[in-house]
């Protein structure tokens, strides 16, 4: 069966970097930091009290009426406004493509947090009579693709997927396979999260994974560093339109990367912790090369899970190690969460359109912080500075919680 | 406050309608384009705001700012 391939014809993303792609971008070309003191709740006797939050961000009136913004819960506010950014670059509407053959996968790792503590607080208050008929439509996390189908008119295939921070990485594979398999002609793909509160916080530090930095926000994320101490929690969205790449280009849509090999393994060994010889990431990322039908040597950058944790990054350099042999020391490997934080079930959609921006633009955006280097992590992690590079191939890696790992592989325009 | 006024202004402040544009015949459905969970909601808010209970049977009857008002006013004889 010859598979059909898969063209990138549109992005948007907001996170703690900026509201729109282009400041998002502009940001971490210049290395700045997008994490910060968190300003929307109040944090006194928080365990962690920064993050890589979003800020002065109001969903626009044209995407969701008034009445009902307050109604559904922020990751739904975000992929509407992301996924409106992303096909307004790609210029499709219901009518580019049979409305059956437009459909929508999004990664989101956790859903409506905010609202299921808000609810619940009302419920312990008031009881069972007070418990609002749109909570359950508000959290659920297939609302983001289901909102933005009901605004947009695509009527093809409409799901979220829940793997952790691995989501929206899964959501792009999944998306992209439904493409090369001919069953779709434009699929809405990426992620979104927003679930800073107080029990996510709280979970996570429970759970010492987070950085402690509180004094300290814009240093905190320092993937690859010796004095790294866990991630930063992060929010938004990174959302990508793929089209069938023949259709795209008879269409006149202008083509920004494509979409060529996807891995997805998993770890088989712990709930949370990475397995140590990267037994699941290793076949992840050979997975994705043998797609793509590429000598290994031809991939120029790998935008790293890299959160930031002891473990984590320790364990994903020793496989890219493994994947790539000699070459491995002469790729460039860069944590973008560094600067964003890690948006969890939306990192891989952002991450990946940070590749697909690498590969358009031929710049590399840094890992920040990287002030001394950890020994056992001795690859080259474009530390501290963007820099211009003449690159083919880009990797987007995100490994998640339950051992879940994905590797994709974009192809430059 | 005329029960009729706050009634007015709970459904504007739900809606996010402008009150003027509220009047004693105005309909839920009709004018005001509110589906069911809408309704739900809406109800919720009458019950704290005047503190009765509206059963759900009752609500069945209720399609215009006029009938919440009449309701509201037999509860509180």
């Amino acid at each position: 069966m010859q598979l059909q391939r898969v063209a990138v014809t549109g992005l948007g993303a907001i996170c703690g970097l900026g509201n729109t792609l282009d400041e998002v971008w502009a940001n971490a070309l210049a290395g700045k930091p997008g994490i910060s003191k968190l300003e929307k709740q109040d944090t006194t006797d928080w365990p962690v009290t920064f993050g890589g939050e979003v800020k002065n961000f109001k969903l626009s009136e044209d995407l969701m009426p008034l009445k009902d913004q307050e109604r559904f819960d922020l990751f739904n506010h975000f992929a509407l406004h992301a996924g409106s950014a992303a096909i307004k670059q790609a210029g499709i509407s219901k009518d580019t493509y049979e409305s059956t053959r437009i459909g929508i996968i999004f990664g989101t790792g956790l859903g409506g947090f905010p609202h299921i503590e808000m609810h619940h607080k009302t419920y312990l208050e008031k009881g069972f009579r007070r418990i609002s008929p749109f909570f359950i439509p508000s959290v659920i996390p297939n609302m983001a693709p289901g909102l933005l189908s009901i605004h947009y008119g695509f009527r093809g295939l409409n799901y979220s997927i829940a793997s952790a921070c691995a989501s929206s990485a899964h959501a792009i594979g999944a998306a992209a396979t439904e493409i090369m398999l001919g069953r779709q002609d434009a699929m809405i793909t990426g992620g979104t999260e927003a679930v800073i509160t107080p029990y996510t916080i709280g979970g996570f530090a429970s759970m010492k994974a987070l950085s402690k930095r509180n004094e300290e926000p814009a240093r905190a994320s320092r993937p690859f560093d010796v004095d790294r101490d866990g991630f930063v929690m992060g929010e938004g969205a990174g959302i990508i339109v793929l089209e069938n790449y023949e259709k795209a280009k008879a269409r006149g849509a202008r083509i920004i990367a494509e979409v060529v090999g996807w891995g997805a393994t998993s770890d088989s060994y712990h709930i949370t912790a990475p397995h140590p010889e990267g037994e699941g990431t290793i076949p992840c990322m050979q997975q994705a090369l043998a797609q793509a039908g590429i000598a290994r040597e031809l991939v120029g950058y790998i935008n790293a899970h890299g959160t930031s944790t002891p473990q984590g990054d320790i364990a994903e350099t020793n496989a890219i190690k493994r994947v790539f042999g000699d070459h491995a020391k002469k790729l460039a490997v860069s944590s973008t969460k560094s600067m964003t934080g890690h948006l969890l079930g939306a990192a891989g959609g952002l991450e990946s359109i940070f590749c697909i921006k690498a590969l358009e633009t031929g710049m590399l955006p840094p890992t920040i912080n990287l002030e001394k280097q950890d020994p056992q992590c001795d690859l080259d992690y474009v530390a501290n500075n963007s820099r211009k590079a003449d690159i083919q191939y880009a990797m987007n890696n995100s490994f998640g919680f339950g051992g879940t790992n994905s590797s994709t592989i974009f192809k430059k325009a | 406050m005329e029960v009729q006024d706050k009634v007015i202004k709970l459904v504007s402040e739900a809606t996010k309608m402008d009150a003027a544009n509220i009047s004693i015949n105005t309909t839920f459905v009709d004018d005001l384009n509110l589906d069911s969970l809408d309704m739900v909601e809406l109800m919720m808010k009458m019950e704290d705001e005047f503190g009765v209970e509206i059963p759900e049977d009752e609500t069945e009857n209720l399609k215009s700012i006029g009938d919440v008002v009449n309701y509201l006013k037999t509860k509180s004889h």
